[in-house]
């Protein structure tokens, strides 16, 4: 299965530069997620390597050959669209086997093909369909059997679970994620949701205004985000932004702020002091603060409650720091009223430090 | 109890004026025909005077060799019209479908000879056709070939030219706006399944369009059965029979021969055969709407 390659790719509409040099190597028979905000780039690059949309400048490699100048056919690929792009004048049947009977296989290789692909996604009783008779997770079901069928290297996905409803999704999402671990494809798959990027991905590139931010595994992105964006963009409910100035105390190094001053572990404090800014800003995610009224002030955040949202075991605590807004999440079980101020214990290991002018993470 | 039923009664009371009026202008006009259809009638005579003859001019058209003739030629002329001008709209279309600098103005120029008044096409051509100072005889003699007796030997060819000339450029707009509306991403997945160029107008873009190209070719044959001004100001029907229309013959069945009963009937005809392309025209959409909700409910019940 190939390994394909993007080398300085720029892509122009008229005057106006959307993607800007993407470097990006995506090995084989891996599923690599690209993820970032409407409007990034993402579906660019993605049809950049289909070959849908022309390369302004750089190179796409496969395999170590340029395929720049390769039309979509030629290029061993199949794709799933956001829209599902079936061909609604043909039955289901046909338009799975439509690249097959293209290709003049034998029929009854190509009969044996649909069933074999039809019965991996569940639509045998639905062969002889139209696509408008069918359902949105349906039609979905359609196009990946569609590009099932082709039996090609990339396996290209463009945001394919968007238009179903929530639960369909969650559903689509462990087949999808099933059925990667079975097939042997390098597969791309674009997405601005990031549970689908983190719960899919075996690597995950960020994308934001035309530049890659940043990638790795899951658990690396998560853990440690190279700059505030990343760090925002992914984990549910986002990461709390606290402006800081990072202060010596005695030989401890203190990230203090409005309503807060937070002693640095040694390891933190080791690359703080190397810091040109002592301006920061300080990132904790609403699952690293806990719940914990004895706790010494400079392990802690005093906030006041506003809201509380009850999610079931877990509720999501909007809360006040100084004048910036915190989110916390706590089990749902600890009395706790609105208004009330308490005190959250900050995993002090789990500290993200910002520069505030270029926002890279310290 | 009152408002309720005025309420139900107020769009009857809008559409009334437009009823009368097409009552007056269509049905009357309509029935009068029909009626003076079943007469030996005279243009000298009023309808009253007129004796009645009961299916007479039926039957004599139906033994007329002439109307026979007309009703050939009336027929191959929209039929060969059609046929071309879709081929060649589509064509064009097809051709012309992508984003290039310059084929918005492109487009517009094609679709000009539509705008042009039809007896100012029947003279523009006339000119062109005259055989001794007309523009493609005297090409041909600049490029040492031999004269064609256009509006002569070839008149039924020459007329047909001149209407594809004008109408092929409606079946092209409507092609491309059809072509257009075509779902981007099906041609997008075609291409990556491997769909070369042509694989795409054959398998995607023909089928996908066909409903609108059936409309399209109906409505073009119901006009090319009525077709008069173009042919009147050409040929006149001439030379012989050669390029005499329904249309024409009937205008000349009653000023020539002044058998307005005769003419009335070869009209009621002529209705006849419109209004079966008529049908089968609605009748298309018709089957195609109950497919649609076919779908639809399919749709439903699994959801
Ligand atoms: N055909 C086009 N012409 C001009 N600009 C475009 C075109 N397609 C996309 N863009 C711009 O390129 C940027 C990236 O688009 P896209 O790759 O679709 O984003 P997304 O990450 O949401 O998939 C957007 O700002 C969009 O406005
Ligand atoms: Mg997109």
């Amino acid at each position: 299965m190939p390994q394909i390659r993007l080398e300085r790719m720029v892509k122009r509409y008229g005057a106006v530069e959307v993607l800007h040099g993407i470097d990006l190597e995506m090995q084989d028979n891996e599923f690599t997620v690209l993820v970032g905000p409407s409007g990034c780039g993402k579906s660019t690059t993605l049809r950049m390597i289909a070959g849908l949309e022309d390369v302004s400048s750089g190179e796409i490699y496969v395999d170590g050959k340029p395929v720049k100048h390769l039309e979509p056919k030629d290029r061993d690929l199949a794709m799933v669209f956001q829209d599902y792009a079936l061909y609604p004048h043909m039955n289901v049947a046909q338009n799975i086997s439509f690249a097959l009977r293209l290709q003049k296989r034998p029929k009854s290789e190509i009969d044996a093909k649909v069933r074999d692909v039809a019965g991996m996604v569940g639509l045998t009783d639905f062969l002889g369909r139209k696509p408008g008779a069918l359902s949105g997770g349906q039609r979905q079901r359609v196009a990946m059997a569609r590009a099932l069928a082709k039996d090609s290297g990339i396996f290209l996905f463009d945001e394919p679970l968007s238009n179903l409803d929530a639960k369909l999704r969650g559903q689509m999402r462990a087949e999808l994620a099933l059925m990667s671990q079975r097939v042997e494809k390098n597969m791309i798959y674009v997405t601005h949701d990031q549970i689908e990027a983190m719960t899919l991905a075996d690597r995950i590139v960020v994308m934001h205004g035309g530049y890659i931010q940043q990638q790795g595994t899951p658990e690396e992105l998560f853990k440690r985000p190279v700059n505030k964006f990343v760090a925002g963009f992914l984990g549910m409910p986002p990461m709390n932004f606290l402006d800081g100035r990072i202060e010596d105390k005695g030989g401890a190094l203190f990230v203090t702020g409005d309503g807060f001053s937070l002693r640095l572990s040694p390891e933190k404090a080791a690359i703080a002091r190397m810091a040109q800014n002592p301006d920061v800003i300080l990132g904790i995610r609403p699952s690293d603060l806990s719940y914990a009224p004895e706790a010494a002030p400079e392990t802690a955040l005093t906030l006041k409650v506003m809201v509380s949202e009850y999610i079931g075991a877990q509720s999501v605590l909007m809360c006040q720091c100084g004048g910036q807004s915190v989110t916390v999440e706590m089990n749902s079980e600890t009395p706790m009223a609105l208004g009330e101020t308490l005190q959250f214990e900050a995993n002090a290991a789990r500290i993200h430090l910002f520069d505030k002018t270029s926002e890279q993470a310290i | 109890m009152l408002t309720s039923r005025l309420n139900r009664l107020s769009p009857y009371m809008f559409m009334a004026p437009a009823a009368v009026i097409m009552a007056i202008a269509l049905i009357y006009p309509l029935g009068y025909m029909i009626w003076g259809s079943f007469r030996d009638w005279d243009p000298s005579q009023t309808i009253g005077e007129a004796e009645f003859v009961g299916l007479k001019n039926y039957i004599t058209l139906w033994g007329d060799p002439n109307f026979h003739e007309s009703l050939g030629v009336t027929l191959r002329f929209a039929f060969i019209c059609v046929i071309v001008e879709m081929i060649i709209g589509v064509g064009l279309a097809l051709l012309l479908d992508r984003d290039i600098r310059g084929m918005s103005l492109l487009r517009t120029m094609f679709i000009l000879p539509m705008m042009i008044a039809p007896v100012v096409v029947g003279l523009m051509w006339r000119y062109m056709y005259h055989p001794t100072v007309g523009t493609f005889n005297r090409t041909l003699e600049w490029l040492g070939l031999p004269d064609v007796d256009w509006l002569g030997q070839h008149a039924l060819m020459s007329v047909i030219i001149a209407d594809i000339w004008q109408w092929t450029p409606f079946i092209f707009i409507l092609s491309l706006a059809a072509l257009q509306s075509l779902p981007r991403s099906a041609l997008e997945a075609a291409r990556i399944d491997g769909a070369t160029a042509w694989q795409q107008i054959l398998y995607i873009k023909l089928p996908l369009m066909m409903p609108v190209l059936i409309v399209t070719a109906l409505l073009r044959l119901i006009d090319a059965f009525k077709v008069l001004e173009v042919i009147l100001v050409l040929t006149e029907g001439g030379p012989g029979l050669s390029t005499e229309i329904l249309a024409l013959r009937i205008s000349r069945t009653a000023t020539e021969f002044r058998e307005l009963g005769v003419a009335a009937a070869m009209s009621n005809y002529l209705l006849i055969l419109l209004m079966l392309l008529t049908v089968a025209m609605i009748g298309f959409t018709k089957w195609q709407e109950a497919r649609a909700a076919k779908l639809r409910m399919a749709n439903e019940e699994d959801s």
